[in-house]
């Protein structure tokens, strides 16, 4: 394995994972059936369903905490199945809901856990764990010889990902990852784990049962229903064309405004209005998504927002822009 | 007691102060021994119970009756095969360690949390390195709760063990009956006593230095 230095890192890539007709069965239950899925290198593909759907199961199965029934698993064309179970996960990223830090473990120890495992040499260890820390925004020399119970819930999921990613693995699996934080610091933990994956750029299994969390991280969303998946699209193609009614009622009956999220004002044809006559009106920025702009424009007398780019002038986006905007996704 | 005689003679302490010291040595020699070898026995057995759970309550049932055997009937059955006998007295003094090592041992693994293991298993430890990297060491606080008590257990029998002539503070107290003479009766009670306070002191300082992690905030 390639030294890792944060340059080295953006050019690093993902590994493709393939799942082909995988099935895993429990006595008569059926929890996986016949699923088959194609995840392309360094993308973040989110599995989602409710309860008992089999996204779990299926998450355990690519590092074979759970070994299918029958199906292949193949990871850059190589069977997973044939390969010793133990060596697998080691060049797996694995993080859970409950984190599972060793409370007997320092923070340091913990992200040392994989490269340790892999007998990397103690000063390559120790400089890699550094690295780790900073990247999470944590103080090395302040957070590495702290236990897990000192660290609030936020920050020990932090330490998750660190630890997930510490012997650089080209793949990543998460399961529920930010399900136990509160609804800000899941925030914010989201925000940071898209920002790392863009530096990053390996390839993610996810799984949460928040279909908001599902649109905002994955590049691409699968939806399972009694082990089988019923669509698999880019969160955006989700929201414009369910593929059917079961779909369309769990991505929300507000999906139209949810898919105002994933667009930006920048994205958009604006009015060349004169913006003279417009005091009052918001101002937007190309970057700000349709739905922050649709709700600034709501609160406003003006109705309308005034696009920003700087100081440059770029036109004002109307009502029936938006409008516009939604009706062209459901409509194709 | 004779009358007039004072509870406690002084000057025979002072006098066999050097044979104090030495049945203090016996005793926690005895002690230590059947501690030591307790723990191993009881390690064995409990592994073998979650390796294979069918196998944990008849282990435990075992156990369980071996410390219900009042101890004078365990030596005298024993001493006919044995005689008297260090070894006599150790299987005795195995046998009552065993049920709270096994149990507190059992417990320790299993509070362990599942997603403590499931995150090792997941990251590539092997079963055996999860044993002894992480539920061994996660278990060592409800395992030194059981060598704890196990020892007082012990201590305290060790008095017993006198009767087949392995020495120990139990030779005072039979010393003190025999001799109708209450100073070494109270020598040898009080010092079990002393011993069993000091011992769990110390086991407890051993612990909080094997388990650094208990004691952060």
């Amino acid at each position: 394995m390639p030294r890792c230095h944060a340059g080295a890192m953006a050019e690093r890539r993902g590994a493709t994972v393939e799942l082909r007709e995988v099935t895993r069965r429990y006595g008569d239950t059926v929890a996986v059936d016949h699923l088959s899925l194609t995840i392309p290198a360094g993308r973040i593909c989110v599995l989602i369903g409710p309860s008992g759907c089999g996204k779990t199961t299926s998450l355990r199965m690519v590092n074979r905490l759970i070994e299918p029934t029958s199906g292949e698993i193949l990871i850059d064309g190589q069977n997973i199945l044939k390969e010793d179970p133990t060596q697998l996960r080691r060049r797996i990223g694995y993080v859970i809901q409950q984190v599972g830090l060793f409370p007997h473990q320092t923070i340091g120890e913990n992200v040392a856990t994989v490269p340790k495992l892999l007998g990397w040499p103690e000063q390559r260890i120790r400089a890699r764990v550094d690295e780790l820390l900073s990247l999470i925004g944590f103080d090395p020399a302040r957070m590495r010889d702290r236990y897990p119970s000192q660290l609030s819930g936020g920050e020990r999921q932090r330490v998750g990902v660190a630890r997930a990613l510490a012997a650089e693995p080209p793949l990543m699996l998460m399961d529920e990852p930010f399900g136990a934080v509160d609804p800000i610091v899941r925030e914010r933990l989201q925000n940071e784990f898209l920002q790392l994956h863009n530096t990053l750029a390996i390839t993610v299994i996810f799984v949460t049962h928040d279909i908001d969390e599902a649109i905002k991280l994955g590049d691409r969303v699968a939806i399972m229903r009694s082990g089988k998946l019923v669509q698999y699209a880019p969160p955006g193609e989700l929201l414009a064309r369910p593929a059917d009614d079961f779909v369309a009622q769990f991505v929300g009956s507000d999906r139209g405004l949810k898919r105002l999220s994933l667009l930006t004002v920048g994205g958009v044809e604006l009015d060349p209005a004169d913006p003279s006559r417009l005091d009052g009106a918001p101002v937007l920025k190309p970057s700000t998504t349709l739905r922050d702009a649709l709700a600034a424009m709501l609160s406003s007398e003006a109705q309308v927002g005034v696009v920003k780019d700087g100081d440059r002038y770029l036109g004002v986006l109307t009502l029936s822009t938006i409008g516009k905007m939604l009706r062209s996704g459901t409509d194709g | 007691m004779t009358p007039g005689e004072p509870l406690i003679r002084w000057d025979w302490i002072g006098s066999h102060i050097g044979e104090i010291a030495f049945r203090v040595g016996e005793h926690l020699e005895l002690t230590v021994i059947a501690i030591v070898v307790g723990l191993v026995i009881a390690g064995g057995l409990t592994f073998v119970g979650l390796r294979v759970p069918r196998l944990y309550p008849p282990i435990s049932w075992f156990s369980g009756t071996l410390y219900t055997i009042p101890s004078l009937a365990l030596f005298s059955v024993l001493v006919p095969y044995t005689g008297l006998t260090l070894l006599t007295a150790e299987i005795g003094l195995v046998s009552y360690t065993l049920l709270i090592l096994i149990r507190n041992i059992a417990a320790g693994i299993h509070s362990v949390p599942v997603e403590v293991r499931d995150a090792a298993r997941g990251m590539g430890y092997t079963p055996r390195q999860i044993l002894v990297r992480i539920e061994l060491p996660l278990a060592l606080g409800v395992i030194f709760a059981g060598i704890r008590v196990a020892t007082i257990t012990t201590i305290g029998l060790v008095t017993v063990t006198a009767l087949i002539g392995q020495g120990g503070l139990g030779y005072f107290i039979l010393l003190g009956i025999q001799l109708f003479f209450s100073t070494p009766l109270i020598i040898g009670a009080l010092g079990s006593v002393a011993l069993a306070v000091v011992a769990d002191g110390a086991l407890v300082l051993i612990q909080r230095t094997l388990t650094p992690w208990t004691r952060v905030r």
